[in-house]
């Protein structure tokens, strides 16, 4: 089992990302997308950062790279996908997932400890969780409110696609609880091939290391064993 | 501004001639204040740099010090400490110019061959009701983010303060913290003639002329319109690249020094790297590459285009060096040799055309015409130093006002100066590289340094109202609060850097305010025995509204075992005991000068008087804070004890604290008063705490933490009480503002 951690110019949180995939147990290497995908990979993580500078749009450049082609295909076969912050944006840009985040509703970037209500306990990400358990992860985005077209959205709520919600620390979705205007209060999806591949903006790599006191976010990343 | 008359004869006299255009521009740059500290040098040697810990102090672009080893025979692991100001440009374009101030410090660590791993922000505005006071505020702390969150590097910690004396120039020191294994340290001191020099990065265009001399004046009233040509314009994303790009450079060995291009630019950078190794060079100006058509030498020469390092490099390496720049998609040009001579520069311009014209062909040199031929040391060090008149401040007369004890703590508590900087960390990505085991907003941040086992607490700040009040004072209690801030984590402290901020050095009463702060800030390190092992002079910060007040920001780094530190928030279970209060002991008189409650009400005070043993304190209290009985530990100074135990209060535990001693001094005194060098504790083993800071500092009994979730305080007989909801909502004043 070994992760491809994809390495954009300007990704940031690749290096995390291994290491907390290695926490876990879960073998991982960076790949610089020029590269391209090795054959041999299991998994593909797209890490947070700034691809590209978020120049154009966040994850629009790095959302037409020829290494996505490949990501794309090994998605079609089945190999599980997880797209974090930028990986999100990347993820969307691609058309892996539906839908966009774009800027927060505060029109600035925000690093800060949000709740998450766990809205489908049945994928391989969010299968360590109970659905309406409450986690704590962090966000740092300036561009992470999710955007979709309103009956495009109610579609993925009856097909139960949404992973995340933002919520109070009782697990209630409130406005308030709500850190960017995310639509419904969406914070993460699974894409149109299946559960397999999923994008979330909150870091589950961020709250992983054990030496760090938090480890709520190994859960998603436990998506990988499969 | 062009080069003095008398710097001119020196400069005649040396070359034995006039001086080219392009030297006479170089000379101008590096021999200003900001690059030659020529008014504050004299006064730098109050500073310690030494200590065992200390691999390269002053000097370089950044310092290096060892870790404490665990002593298991593995190789020493060093982090870097580096400081700059970006103050000038930050006025004229406060997002550019606090961008770019990111960059420059992060660069400067990666010539040292370090990874940056933290960044630390102290800001100074105007005051916060001016509505151009948070122009600049927005400006800067958006800057800030922008290319700090960007380029991956958390910023973990930092300072706001706002003062009116700041309103016609701003103040942006930003520090870095670097972590490189011994064997990947590089210096910028050039090794070897006939080894190669290549520029790697952005594309050099006409960006930030003049910068280095721009920040050597006083800042004219139309400096926002005059003045943006000198403001760079920063790339973070080739920040990025650069970072990645230098780290498989040293991966593979292939740099044997290396240099950040800053102030006054290419010509900056090359001719400091040679004189450093008692070397020279010649550069041939056409190879550098370009992005703006028809640069003439002199703008080659000193642009200061963001995103540029120039690397030494032996001539077999420079096509593996060309090799990794193109796979991070950064430019690289070989545009000389080290020799053992002069400092040359060459211009071909027919070939800079040809090139210019046949897309990048580059013809062979022919007679290219040397527009710089000095010797490098000259260069770098051959500026006189000033030798300025100094007045010595005076404090002031008692004169203190009366306020009514709610009226005093519901404003001093709400004050932009104390309140949340929560506004300002939310938009800095303060958790990327997941080593943060403290985050902002606690009186260090602490970092995992899992190579050693270590946390690192880092500490960043100053305050304008204390040195204002007192330079040398202030400047004393400014160290100690930042060594109490680590010490208060657990860390003992390691090493320091600073940035010491002042007005017109010209001014006989500005340039004795300065010395005052060097002095303090120099004194109270020497004391607590951390090693000052670089800094950055900003001097000119000075406008038609006046000069700002002394400015010693001192960044401080401490290290301990592990990554747990004790909470600054009311645990509920302990007792509290204030440990340092002099006032209180009744070894000092009580005094407000300084403070935040005469910032806000008028009036005057002397400052008040340290802790006696201040290096026992920190050591004591580094101690302390490790005990698994203790449950909370918070510094208390800006805005004294009031706004130390409201910042406490949480929705789930808060405290009963009574202090009645009349004698000893008013409630305003007592509960205002910024003595620094004091610090709550909560703990369920009082009497060990009383008995390990016995013949240290005082201690005194202020109550106990309980589940409330609000604060009584009674001091002299009179009460308050205020729960967490009045508390943040008193504290939430920037980010209700701004929102």
């Amino acid at each position: 089992m070994t992760v491809a951690v994809i390495q954009f110019g300007g990704s940031n949180c690749d290096r995390d990302s291994v290491q907390a995939l290695e926490e876990i147990g879960v073998e991982a290497e960076l790949v610089w997308h020029e590269d391209g995908l090795p054959e041999d990979v299991d998994g593909v993580m797209l890490p947070g950062g700034f691809s590209y500078g978020d120049y154009l749009r966040a994850g629009a450049m790095a959302g037409r790279s020829p290494i996505m082609e490949e990501v794309k295909t090994a998605a079609e076969d089945g190999t599980p996908v997880l797209g974090v912050c930028n990986g999100a944006q990347i993820g969307c840009e691609s058309s892996l997932t539906p839908g966009a985040f774009t800027t927060n509703e505060s029109a600035r970037f925000q690093c800060e400890h949000v709740y998450l209500r766990v809205e489908n306990a049945d994928t391989p990400w969010t299968r360590a969780y109970d659905e309406g358990e409450v986690i704590e992860l962090p966000i740092a985005h300036g561009e992470g409110r999710y955007e979709i077209a309103d009956d495009r959205l109610e579609e993925l709520e009856a097909d139960d696609r949404v992973l995340f919600t933002y919520c109070d620390a009782d697990g209630t979705v409130t406005p308030e609880a709500n850190p960017n205007g995310s639509k419904h209060a969406v914070a993460g999806i699974t894409g149109d091939r299946g559960d397999h591949v999923a994008v979330m903006m909150p870091h589950p790599e961020r709250v992983a290391l054990a030496d760090l006191g938090h480890t709520q976010g190994q859960g998603v990343l436990e998506g990988f064993e499969t | 501004m062009s080069l003095a008359d008398s710097d001119r004869e020196l400069v005649v006299e040396e070359l034995g001639r006039d001086p080219t255009p392009a030297e006479e521009a170089l000379f101008e740059n590096l021999w200003s204040e900001h690059c030659a500290y020529r008014s504050s040098r004299p006064l730098l040697s109050a500073f310690d740099s030494e200590g065992e810990q200390v691999v390269l102090g002053p000097g370089d672009d950044a310092a290096v010090v060892a870790l404490p080893s665990s002593d298991d025979g593995s190789e020493a692991t060093y982090i870097t400490m580096g400081i700059e100001s970006h103050n000038h440009p930050s006025y004229v374009d406060p997002f550019d110019g606090a961008a770019t101030g990111v960059g420059g410090i992060v660069r400067d660590t990666l010539s040292m061959g370090a990874y940056p791993i933290a960044l630390a922000d102290s800001l100074y505005f105007g005051d916060f009701d001016r509505e151009h006071s948070r122009y600049l505020f927005e400006g800067v702390v958006e800057g800030i983010s922008h290319y700090g969150n960007c380029i991956g590097v958390p910023t973990v910690t930092g300072s706001v303060a706002f003062h009116d004396d700041y309103e016609g120039n701003p103040l942006v020191n930003v520090a870095c913290i670097g972590l490189l294994d011994a064997d990947r340290m590089i210096t910028a001191e050039a090794q070897e003639p006939g080894n190669k020099l290549v520029l790697v990065g952005n594309a050099t265009g006409r960006d930030g002329l003049g910068g280095a001399s721009f920040a050597s004046e006083d800042l004219a009233e139309d400096a926002e319109t005059e003045d943006r040509p000198a403001v760079q314009v920063g790339d973070p994303y080739t920040e990025k690249l650069l970072i990645e790009c230098n780290e498989q450079l040293l991966d593979e060995d292939l740099v044997e020094s290396a240099r950040d291009l800053g102030a006054a630019g290419l010509g900056g950078a090359s001719s400091e790297l040679v004189a450093k190794g008692g070397l020279g060079a010649t550069i041939d100006l056409e190879r550098v590459h370009q992005r703006e058509p028809n640069m003439n030498a002199l703008e080659i020469l000193l642009a200061e285009s963001q995103e540029r390092m120039v690397y030494e490099v032996e001539p077999e390496n420079v096509d593996r060096v060309a090799e990794i720049a193109d796979r991070y998609d950064l430019g690289c040009s070989v545009i000389g040799e080290v020799t053992d001579g002069n400092y040359v520069c060459r211009f071909d311009s027919e070939a800079q055309r040809a090139s210019e014209e046949s897309s990048g062909e580059q013809s062979e040199p022919r007679d290219r015409e040397t527009v710089v031929d000095a010797p490098a040391e000259f260069l770098g060090d051959g500026a006189p130093f000033n030798d300025l008149p100094a007045e010595e401040p005076t404090q002031p007369d008692r004169d203190l006002p009366e306020v009514a004890l709610e009226e005093a703590f519901d404003t001093v508590v709400g004050s932009p100066n104390t309140a949340s900087k929560r506004w300002v960390y939310r938009q800095y990505d303060h958790e990327v590289q997941v080593r943060t085991a403290v985050r902002p907003g606690d009186d260090a941040s602490l970092t995992a340094i899992r190579e050693t086992g270590q946390g690192l607490a880092f500490s960043s700040g100053a305050d304008p109202n204390w040195t204002d009040a007192a330079p040398y004072e202030g400047a004393r209690a400014v160290a100690l609060e930042n060594a109490t801030n680590v010490a208060a984590q657990g860390a003992t402290p390691l090493a320091a850097v600073n940035c010491l901020n002042g007005g017109n050095p010209e001014k006989p009463d500005v340039y004795g305010g300065f010395k005052g702060i060097v002095d303090g800030l120099a004194d109270m390190c020497s004391t607590l025995d951390v090693p000052v092992v670089g800094g950055n002079v900003s001097l000119y910060n000075d406008s038609a509204t006046g000069p700002i007040p002394p400015t010693p920001t001192l960044a401080l780094a401490g290290t301990k075992e592990g990554y747990d530190a004790p909470p600054a928030a009311f645990q509920g279970e302990g007792t509290l005991l204030l440990v340092g209060a002099r006032a209180l002991e009744g070894d000092a008189e009580p005094r407000l000068g300084g403070s935040e409650y005469l910032a806000q009400f008028g009036g005057s005070d002397r400052f008040p008087e340290l802790p006696s043993d201040p290096a026992a304190l920190v050591e004591t209290l580094a101690d302390v804070a490790n005990r698994e009985e203790t449950l909370a530990t918070h510094d208390v100074s800006h805005g004294g004890l009031a706004v130390a135990l409201a910042e406490m209060v949480t929705e789930d535990a808060g405290a009963a604290v009574e202090i009645d001693a009349p004698n000893k001094g008013s409630a305003a005194e007592l509960l205002f008063g910024e003595q620094a060098g004091r610090v709550v504790i909560e703990t369920t083993a009082p009497s060990e705490v009383r008995e390990a800071f016995d013949g240290v500092a005082p201690v005194y009994d202020l109550g106990d933490a309980d589940d409330s979730g609000a604060m009584d305080l009674t001091v002299n007989g009179e009460s308050l009480t205020y729960d967490a909801a009045d508390v943040a909502d008193l504290r939430s004043i920037i980010e209700r503002e701004l929102a």
